[in-house]
């Protein structure tokens, strides 16, 4: 049985003017008229080094990938909504339930260098993180591929191990850019992108110019892009308050006052997938016991995290890992909150009276790390469970700690498909799998979701999973962050974004300065 | 006389000589053992490239392609010899030359001590002297006043309470030290202020501090008291009395603060947003860049040796028992 859906631009398209009217945005025509051309846009940036590159295969913080956005195009781009759009993959076929995707390429695109796009070059832009020699960091995203193959200059096929009805989630990766076949020379980028190459000092600045004949119809507005990096967060809000640059990414939160008392700037933040969590690994004492775990979740005053450890710049978890800007997420589950009685009903119902338990945290989990363990200790001693906080070196936290210690603090910056997040934490085989959940109920749905293509089905198994680990699961998720941006009014085009800060680190091509 | 002449002067020719021996023996030895530390650095640099999803083959794959497996001293004689031909070798991370990026971080990481020392060495040197001339008076114990509070402040307090002042309130100058290469000196400069005037209260501390103490010090020897009890004005008996004498102590306190400027301004750099070479060498710790790590360190090795080389020559030609006829 083959099942096939296709899916066009102009329909892609469709339906997202029909989200833009229902969801009572601004008229997409209208917001397009209004775009002015020109200037020059300074970002201030955290997240960048000296080491950066431009190979996409080295990408892990936000500098080297936004500054990748500028230059280079991706196959599929997830928008604001965090659905699936065409970029350089214009539209698909997908058949043998979900295993066999079959792209055509974009037609009229070239790149800065003037080489027009085919299939070689996507061939060899996703074979970079491919293969035995491939260093690089979407390697295992991408392992699922059994093979890739030209059909015709402007088609390829991508056939897959398993169903993944989600595979485009995959490559909307940010290591996923495109340049010419053959490519290698990294100081020196080509890409499709709406900004060529024109200066660059690693971890300080990069400075790009606009292509002139960008394909992305509204995109790629001003003259020029000046990208600073800016690692210091007090720097950071300095150089906006003081106006020398027009944007900054990861505003800090505690000082944000700053930057609300100027009436010419404005703070954007963007409800998002990063979350923390204390994991329990449900097949070690004491947490084999559903009931232990259920009262370790109400010893826990998630509130009082937010609202002490984020500046309420975020919002509450519910102890699955899917956020509230995700369109699987089950918004039908009641919402855990602090409650020492019922915490000890639960230690009754588990045979005991009080609990005592071994907490591994470190700054290196997340910033505030071992704050949040401290006030989780001080909340759960009045539901009669002693929490003793091992504290961990930061350099050896991932490799010595994180997977090994029973009880321990980490996070996740979140996923952009539901299924992604579910299977690289929570399926029994993944080797990430920090809470040791082996449910095969739960493994079975995850496979549902993944070969589904109907949306109600899919809907229907990923809020069962949620439930199953709001209820049983080992991980503890108090609280999901906001990404917290800052920008000059005068500046149009910065939109939330669930996946990450600067409008999924896309700003730049977004961006336009009102008149 | 004129026999004793040259005869001083091949001592002060020879004594340079032996000097400038014993620095680049001194720079070889760093070598070696910056060379050494890195390789007791803890960490691993493929873990550290590959971050959290690092997998056991891919770093694997990473330790061949970094040549990690050659025997230590081979690998020491090869960086040595680089070095030599002025090849400081390739990074680790993003495979550039990391002759080409260090350079531009280096002269920014000067320029910003030169700047400081421009203003703070002439100021503090002075105020030394008048705090030696007049002790006590109302000009000695307001710079003693100054330099308690650079002493006893932080340097990124001064930095933000400056940037506050001058940047965030009152709009005057940049917040953000973002100079670039392609800038001209003119255009450097208001970029330069707000750090340098940081430096500048960071070091005058010291500087005044120990100028006035050399000076203080020497006022107190018999030739001094000679020289009261034949009525020279106390101005006249530091400047040439006590000043040829503390030409040694002085050139140390210099050098040790102009050692400081182009080494330990890190903190000033950071909350600046200053591209020097400081924040270069950061970046490459945290990534386990080690050709990167060795070549900063290699370069703050030989500031250091040129700086004492520089100091030890003023000290021979200055001492006023040598070269003086």
């Amino acid at each position: 049985m083959i099942k096939k859906v296709r899916v066009s631009r102009r329909k892609v398209l469709k339906a997202g003017m029909a989200a833009a009217v229902l969801m009572g945005a601004p008229s997409l025509a209208r917001a397009q008229e209004q775009k002015q051309r020109g200037g020059h846009l300074r970002l201030g940036m955290a997240g960048g080094s000296s080491t950066d590159s431009f190979d996409p295969t080295t990408y892990a913080d936000s500098v080297p990938i936004a500054q990748g956005y500028q230059i280079m195009n991706g196959l599929i781009e997830i928008d604001e909504h965090n659905r699936a759009q065409p970029e350089l993959f214009e539209s698909w076929d997908v058949a043998d339930q979900a295993k066999q995707w079959i792209f055509r390429i974009r037609k009229g695109v070239t790149f800065h260098n003037g080489k027009s796009l085919d299939a070689d070059d996507i061939l060899y832009s996703l074979n970079l993180h491919r293969g035995d020699a491939s260093k690089s960091g979407a390697k295992s995203l991408l392992k699922p591929i059994t093979e890739i193959t030209k059909l015709a200059d402007d088609q390829i096929r991508i056939t897959l191990a398993g169903s993944d009805s989600d595979f485009l989630y995959s490559l909307g990766d940010y290591h996923l850019l495109v340049v010419p076949n053959n490519f290698t020379d990294w100081q020196n980028p080509v890409g499709t992108g709406a900004y060529a190459f024109d200066h660059y000092e690693p971890g300080v600045r990069l400075l790009t110019k606009r292509n002139m004949n960008y394909w992305k119809e509204g995109r790629g507005n001003v003259d020029s892009v000046e990208t600073l990096v800016i690692n210091d967060t007090q720097a950071r809000m300095n150089a906006l308050i003081s106006g020398q640059v027009d944007a900054i990414s990861r505003a800090d939160t505690k000082t944000i006052g700053l930057i609300k008392n100027v009436p010419d700037l404005a703070v954007v933040n963007s409800p998002g997938g990063w979350h923390a969590i204390l994991a329990m690994q449900t097949d070690k004492m004491p947490f084999t016991d559903s009931n232990v775990r259920r009262a370790l979740r109400y010893a826990m005053d998630r509130q009082q995290m937010l609202e002490t450890l984020f500046n309420g710049y975020g919002s509450l978890g519910n102890d699955h890992p899917i956020p509230r800007s995700d369109p699987f997420y089950n918004s039908e589950l009641p919402q855990i909150a602090y409650d020492p009685d019922k915490a000890k009903f639960f230690l009754g119902k588990a045979g005991l009276s009080s609990l005592a338990v071994g907490l591994s945290a470190s700054e290196a989990a997340f910033d505030g790390g071992v704050n949040a363990a401290v006030l989780y200790q001080a909340a759960a001693k009045k539901a009669g469970v002693a929490i003793d906080i091992h504290r961990e070196p930061a350099d050896s936290f991932w490799s010595n700690v994180w997977l090994k210690a029973p009880f321990c603090l980490s996070y996740w910056a979140g996923r952009a498909a539901a299924t992604q997040m579910l299977a690289v934490a929570y399926e029994s085989q993944a080797s990430y799998n920090e809470t040791h959940w082996n449910n095969s109920r739960f493994d079975s749905l995850l496979n549902t979701a993944r070969a589904e293509t109907d949306e109600t089905k899919k809907r229907t198994a990923i809020w069962e999973m949620q439930a199953m680990l709001h209820d049983d699961g080992g991980a503890l998720i108090p609280v999901f962050a906001d990404w917290v941006d800052a920008c000059h009014k005068r500046v149009k085009g910065l939109t939330p974004h669930g996946i990450a800060n600067f409008d999924n680190l896309r700003l730049a091509e977004k961006a336009w300065f009102s008149a | 006389m004129g026999g004793e002449t040259r005869g001083n002067t091949r001592l002060v020719v020879r004594r340079l000589l032996f000097r400038l021996v014993l620095g680049l023996g001194t720079l070889i030895a760093a070598s070696l053992l910056i060379f050494l530390c890195t390789e007791l650095l803890p960490g691993d640099v493929a873990a550290a490239i590959l971050g959290r999803e690092a997998t056991p083959e891919t770093v694997a794959a990473l330790h061949r392609s970094l040549d990690l497996d050659r025997p230590l001293a081979v690998r020491y004689l090869a960086w040595l010899g680089g070095v030599a031909r002025g090849d400081l070798g390739q990074s680790l991370v993003n495979h550039r030359a990391i002759a080409e990026s260090l350079w531009p971080r280096f002269t920014h990481t000067l320029l910003l001590a030169g700047a400081t020392s421009l203003v703070a060495m002439p100021f503090a040197l002075l105020a030394g002297y008048a705090g030696a001339l007049w002790p006590g008076g109302w000009f000695d114990r307001l710079n003693s006043g100054i330099a308690v509070f650079s002493l006893s402040v932080p340097e990124f307090f001064t930095g933000y309470l400056l940037i506050l002042i001058f940047a965030v309130k009152l709009h005057i100058l940049p917040a953000l030290a973002a100079v670039r290469e392609d800038m001209t000196l003119g255009q450097k400069i208001p970029f330069l202020i707000l750090p340098a005037a940081t430096l500048t209260i960071v070091i005058f501390a010291h500087l005044f501090r120990m100028t006035r103490i050399a000076l203080l010090d020497l006022l107190d020897a018999p030739y001094c008291e000679m020289a009261v009890l034949k009525g020279l004005p106390r101005g006249r008996i530091i400047l040439s009395h006590v000043l040829p004498n503390a030409v040694a102590p002085l050139a140390y306190v210099v050098t040790l603060n102009l050692a400081h400027l182009v080494l330990g301004v890190i903190v000033v750099e950071t909350i600046f947003g200053y591209p020097g070479l400081g924040q270069w060498m950061v970046d490459a710790v945290g990534k386990r860049d080690i050709p990167a790590i060795q070549a900063a360190g290699l370069v703050f090795a030989a500031v250091f040796v040129i700086l004492n080389m520089v100091a030890d020559c003023c000290v021979l030609l200055g001492n006023p028992r040598l070269g003086r006829s």
